[in-house]
């Protein structure tokens, strides 16, 4: 029913499969390239390292490949054998207990009128700013041999499965209560209130609203405490004493031995549990995804005496049992010497004539951290905006989006592994990195990478799609839209993602003890070299210093944050 | 395309960003830098540094510093891509491992002559020069041993007691240098046969393996065990501090260890590196040398060396250091595969 | 308004698949100069798919664009001539309204004050003078879609597209900005293209209206066009309020619907036809007392809805009929004493009947 004259069909390409290919405009041009240098830089320090680790595992110590060969060996070796059961063990014991643990706890912030509800947040939060040493280190002091309550542990030995567990319970309680208390403060107020009018008693409302609205955030923390503990390092290697680890192992097989290829068969082992648990993270994200999607009312908790009581009795528990590690630790980085000297002195801080890199550590800790901050965020912030807003090429957007999930999936020591195979080799032309401080940068902010990814495209998301479109239409190239709207829009993304990356460069330990060199020694890593020459009293120091500056960061971040909400609250109300 | 290459400028600028960073993290250096792997403690390397500082102002040094079997293991896995200039402060059954698989340059350092006979490599030139002699020595923490009622141990075999089942902490071998001597010396004591006997006895006793060599006397100045297998410096070091802890001889003789310098072969920078070992073997840095260590190779320069205990030197046993070298691997793959992998019913 | 007919817009064979799903189809259609053209459709019919072709945002799978005698088909939108705007207005938030109607003078090296007066005209212009520091966050709905509007005008595009522009706004403000983008295209002329599925929206605003349906041209044409004479049953049904009746042509100009004939232009429709018949609610004549004339038949009130100004009747016709709407004034129902259960006659105007013939 064309009411204008048809044109003859000959003269327009009837093609019903392809797209009429539209000329591409310098933004397009732009922005792929943009696709195409970062998909390729990903590529270069993910899929290769990757490739080099698998390609390692299978060849003997000269370089021939010899297949199966190091698996089979390794399976015929009982002692390693033994460390996969000791990690299965160690993640899932700690991963109940925290669940426990970080459910009551978010419960009582989120769904009670439990008083300090922000004080006991802050307070759980606290693992956050130090590396998982700092737990082990401070139960030794607490239950170690000259522990100060050690007869608590009714002779049982620190060292070994118990301090794991509890110095692993500590360092991860903060992801856990992070999870949770996002899943729990998604309720739908109408579920509570139907039940409720039904005259559904407390704890059927608890099992039969409560639980399952939390089901998949529950399944989500298990994943990824399990993760976090069987790829954690530097717990073990404090505390373990001789229970070995498939971590251990493969700081063992690596440093001790310098056996690469046995340490690479070892990191694939440990490998698999996290792909697993990547895996089934992904699947129950999605889930959750759908279970939100509904429209729900904000849940209101009302206060109820004895419930709210019982739970502030519990917050205080665990709250002072945070407080104690963190105080244990601090108090004994000023003791002379432990246990028979208890005078206080600061020569614990006299890092220089210890084992450990000195103070230059922790200057290049700070150092490292504040480029991981700047570049990191950075690249990543631009690899959400071309994910998110390159037109056209959904393949490569795909593509850079799937290589950038990656990381999550790999144990920092096995990406740092990996980097010591791909950059050491000696053809590779990139191996000048080898041993620099780029090397810390760049490995650090890989490890960290699909988190801030995960962050930056969800503050772009935000954005009103039409944006771009707008500014094409007004000739202004994308660059400028990126700069003078989606950039300070997206700034309070961008500084959690800085926040994120700096916080987590001063802590790690397991992607940067395979990659440090002398000049870059960092004081995560001194913390752990102080500790294995037994030098512990100048390690918990260390591992201070690093809470001071986490510390003072997040308090930077926190006031800068703030100014800039009041600055932009105008523009920002809605 | 010039549009094009001005648009780039947003990634251009990030991409160079990294690129900068990258170039501000390697040092410029105007002078030679040498990559020197050590396994010395490293409260004394700040020392030795400062020295070489002042009489070599054109030399730099890069430290890689870890326990003696890392670094002896970091430089055979560097075999075929070498890393180090030069070795300075490795024990010397190490070197002659590495001796033998063709891996260190031979030169006699200017004045190498003048150190006593048995602190050389024997060769013509020497592949080698040694240092100082660090030996074994056990830690006792009076005050645990009291309160663990724990008798005052005499002799290695003592060790094996029962009394002392969980109080006693020694390095792996595998990893520390100390380790390696300990284990050396009792199998040259002992013969092959009872010394891994005797090690056998010991592990039934040993709560664990620590992977430095200082760390089980640190940890018996503190009280983490009652009794640390080390080495006489370390011990006195944790004494010099107000340790409760007692350095006993035992009664068989002590094991002890040469630390030595040698050049790697291949390096790029020879001729700064033969500077550095010229300097090592220089009077000055024997004198250094003696601050932690009773037994210096250039005669007439030892010391006593504070809080040693008397008679240290006599207990030297007579270390065959050939055996120890030619059987290194052997030796640590039979600790490894019978230790090692009962560490775990410990 | 520019009288000139010259085409400006030309959109020959334009076909956009998605997958195996056809949004458009082998469409062809001309714009003429300064002409404010509405695509008016349900949702889904490929009506902003079509806009945003003609933007260049999702490139056609084939066909040919043409816009100001420029092929435009394979040019990327930052080189077509366009100014958009859009429902959720799309205002940068993080921007005052002279930064955002300044926006894209910035680009286009204006001296300083030449923009700063350019913008405040721009905002007079639509009726926003003195808001110019405010931040979208602090304006009403209304007002940001003035600003949008202003700021897709600040360029001085040859092409004005409107996508849905006033669908998020609440029912008065809607109605006075429908009447004020009406006078701001009297004043400027620029070609327009509206997007809606509002029919009331195109009805008052457009000069031309393209139906849409199904990837497909329905009808083009003015709205009088539109609403009394529509092409199809789908048009005739999407514009207003119908009443449909199915029939058979017993003769030429004559329709059989159950046992009566109703008069009627068949046109070349041929005998024995299935067709459909059309009436507007409004075009039913009733009166109390029977009548002589042509397409009289007798009729029940079968219930009445009140809606204001007028009376909707729904009306039990004769066999085949089926239910029926007409609309009375609230004086006439008065003075015919309606209620449910009254007799009228009712007499369906042969002008006023239009017939389809059904697609077997």
């Amino acid at each position: 029913m064309n009411t204008t004259v048809s044109i003859p069909a000959s003269t327009v390409p009837n093609n019903r499969v392809s797209s009429i290919k539209i000329k591409l405009s310098r933004d397009d041009y732009t922005l792929r390239i943009g696709l195409v240098l970062l998909i390729g830089l990903l590529t270069v320090f993910v899929v290769f390292p990757l490739y080099s680790l698998l390609s390692k595992s299978m060849e003997d110590m000269d370089g021939n490949f010899v297949g199966l060969q190091n698996f089979h060996e390794y399976f015929q070796t009982p002692a390693l054998l033994i460390s996969v059961g000791n990690s299965l063990s160690v993640a899932f014991f700690t991963a109940m207990i925290v669940l426990v643990l970080a459910f009551i706890y978010a419960y009582a912030l989120t769904r009670t009128q439990m008083p300090f509800r922000l004080f006991f947040r802050g307070v759980a939060l606290i693992p956050i700013l130090a590396p998982s040493l700092l737990a082990a280190i401070s139960l030794i002091y607490w239950f170690g041999t000259q522990g100060v309550i050690k007869s608590w542990l009714f002779g049982s030995s620190i060292y070994g499965p118990i301090g794991v567990v509890m110095a692993s319970c500590f360092w991860v309680f903060p992801h856990a209560l992070m999870i949770l208390i996002t899943a729990l403060s998604t309720a739908d107020a109408r579920l509570y209130e139907a039940a409720e009018a039904l005259r559904t008693p407390k704890w059927r409302i608890f099992w039969t609203v409560t639980l399952p609205g939390a089901k998949y955030g529950i399944l989500s923390t298990g994943f990824i405490v399990f993760t976090l503990v069987i790829t954690d390092f530097g717990v073990p290697k404090v505390i373990g004493g001789n229970f070995n680890v498939l971590a251990t192992d493969v700081y063992k097989q690596v440093v001790g031995q310098q056996n690469f290829e046995m340490g690479a068969v070892v990191s694939l082992v440990l490998l698999l549990p996290a792909v697993i648990a990547f895996i089934a993270d992904r699947w129950v994200q999605r889930k959750q995804v759908a279970l939100l999607s509904a429209r729900a009312v904000p849940f209101q908790p009302k206060p109820e005496p004895l419930r709210d009581w019982l739970l502030f009795g519990f917050c205080s528990f665990i709250a002072f049992i945070f407080l104690a590690m963190l105080a244990m630790a601090a108090y004994a980085s000023f003791v002379t010497f432990w246990p028979y000297n208890l005078s206080l002195t600061l020569n614990n801080y006299d890092f220089d004539l210890m084992d450990g890199g000195g103070w230059e550590a922790y200057y290049n800790s700070i150092q490292m951290a504040i480029y991981c901050a700047i570049f990191g965020t950075g690249l990543i912030f631009i690899g959400s905006y071309l994910v998110e807003k390159a037109r056209g090429v959904t393949w490569m957007r795909t593509l850079l989006h799937l290589i950038a999930m990656l990381p999550l999936a790999i144990p920092g020591l096995v990406l740092g592994i990996a980097y010591i195979f791909f950059f050491n080799h000696p053809d590779n032309p990139l191996g000048f990195l080898y041993g620099t401080m780029a090397i810390l940068v760049i490995s650090t902010i890989i490890h960290f990478y699909t988190v801030s990814h995960l962050t930056g495209l969800t503050a772009l998301k935000q954005l009103d799609p039409e944006f771009e479109t707008v500014s094409l239409s007004l000739k202004t190239p994308v660059w400028r839209t990126f700069g003078k709207v989606t950039l300070p829009v997206c700034l309070p993304a961008l500084l959690d993602v800085a926040s994120y990356l700096f916080l987590n460069a001063m802590t790690t330990v397991s992607v940067v003890v395979f990659l440090y060199s002398p000049e870059t020694m960092l004081a995560s890593i001194a913390v752990l070299n102080m500790d294995d020459a037994g030098d512990i009293a100048p390690a918990a120091a260390m591992a201070l210093m690093i809470v001071y500056t986490s510390a003072t960061f997040r308090i930077l971040h926190a006031l800068f944050s703030n100014y800039l909400k009041r600055r932009t609250q105008v523009w920002r109300n809605r | 395309m010039k549009i094009v290459f001005h648009k780039l400028g947003l990634f251009g600028k990030s991409v160079l960003g990294l690129a900068i960073g990258i170039m501000l993290a390697i040092p410029a250096s105007a002078k030679t830098t040498l990559t020197v792997y050590t396994a010395m403690e490293a409260d004394m390397l700040k020392e030795y540094a400062a020295a070489v500082k002042k009489d070599l102002p054109d030399i730099g040094i890069r430290w890689v510093r870890d326990s003696t079997g890392i670094v002896t293991a970091k430089l055979l896995a560097e075999k075929n891509n070498p890393r180090a200039d030069i070795i300075w402060g490795l024990a010397a059954t190490s070197l002659m491992l590495l001796k033998t698989e063709g891996m260190l340059e031979p030169y006699a350092p200017a004045g190498a002559g003048k150190l006593s006979a048995q602190f050389r490599d024997s060769a013509n030139p020497p592949s080698w020069t040694g240092m100082d002699a660090w030996i074994a020595s056990i830690c006792v923490n009076t005050v645990e041993a009291t309160k663990n009622n724990l008798p005052t141990p005499t002799s290695w075999m003592d060790l094996t007691d029962p009394v002392y089942k969980g109080h006693l902490a020694m390095p792996n071998p595998n990893s520390s240098g100390t380790g390696f001597l300990d284990v050396s010396s009792w199998l040259q004591l002992y013969g092959e046969l009872g010394g891994w006997q005797f090690m056998d006895n010991l592990h039934e006793n040993i709560a664990w393996y620590t992977h430095s060599g200082s760390k089980p006397c640190k940890q018996a100045a503190r009280g983490e065990v009652a009794i640390g297998i080390s080495y006489a410096y370390r011990g006195a070091k944790s004494k010099a501090k107000g340790a409760p802890l007692e350095l006993i001889i035992p009664r068989e003789g002590v094991g002890w260890d040469m630390e030595a310098t040698a050049i790697v072969k291949g390096t790029k920078k020879l001729a700064a590196a033969k500077q550095l070992a010229d300097w090592s073997v220089t009077k000055k840095a024997n004198v250094l040398y003696n601050k932690g260590y009773a037994v210096v190779a250039y005669p007439g320069v030892a010391k006593p060396v504070k809080h040693f205990p008397a008679g240290i030197l006599e207990a030297m046993i007579d270390n065959d250091f050939e055996f120890a070298a030619v059987n290194r691997k052997r030796i640590l793959g039979e600790w490894q595969s019978r230790y090692d992998a009962k560490s775990e019913a410990k | 308004m520019p009288e000139s007919k010259q085409n400006y817009l030309r959109i020959e064979n334009l076909t956009k698949h998605f997958g195996d799903f056809v949004a458009v189809q082998e469409l062809s259609l001309e714009i003429h100069d300064g002409e404010f053209i509405c695509f008016l459709g349900p949702s889904g019919c490929g009506k902003t798919t079509l806009l945003r072709a003609i933007a260049g945002l999702d490139p056609q799978s084939s066909g040919r664009i043409t816009q100001a005698e420029k092929d435009i088909s394979n040019l990327p939108p930052s080189q077509r001539d366009f100014g958009i705007v859009f429902q959720s207005y799309a205002l940068f938030p993080n921007l005052t309204v002279f930064q955002n109607v300044a926006y894209g003078l910035e680009n286009m090296k204006i001296p300083k004050p030449a923009i700063q007066k350019q913008v405040n005209d721009l905002l007079d212009l639509v009726g926003m003078p003195e808001q110019t520091d405010k931040y979208p966050a602090q304006l009403s709905g209304g007002q940001q879609q003035r600003v949008a509007l202003a700021r897709a005008l600040a360029t001085s595009p040859g092409l004005l597209l409107l996508d849905e522009p006033l669908s998020a706004l609440d029912a008065r403000v809607r109605a006075t900005l429908r009447h004020e983008i009406r006078l701001l295209h009297e004043r400027l002329g620029v070609t327009t293209i509206l997007v809606t599925h509002d029919q009331e929206e195109a009805l008052s605003m457009a000069d031309r209206i393209v139906v849409m349906n199904e990837g497909r041209i329905e009808q083009v044409g003015t709205p009088e066009e539109i609403y009394s004479t529509p092409a199809s049953p789908f048009v005739a049904d999407f514009i207003g309020v119908m009443n449909f009746m199915q029939g058979e042509v017993s003769t030429s100009g004559k329709v059989l619907v159950g046992e009566k004939t109703l008069v009627c232009e068949t046109g070349e429709i041929p005998h024995a036809s299935k067709v459909r018949l059309t009436v507007r609610p409004e075009d039913i004549v009733c009166s109390a007392k029977a009548k002589d004339i042509i397409n009289s038949f007798a009729v029940k009130v079968e219930s009445l809805e009140f809606l204001g100004s007028f009376c909707r009747l729904i009306l039990k016709g004769p066999e085949g009929f089926g239910e029926l709407m007409t609309d009375l004034s609230t004086q006439q129902v008065h003075e015919l004493n309606v209620s449910p259960g009254t007799a009228l006659t009712a007499v369906f105007p042969a002008r006023n009947l239009r017939v389809f013939q059904e697609s077997s």
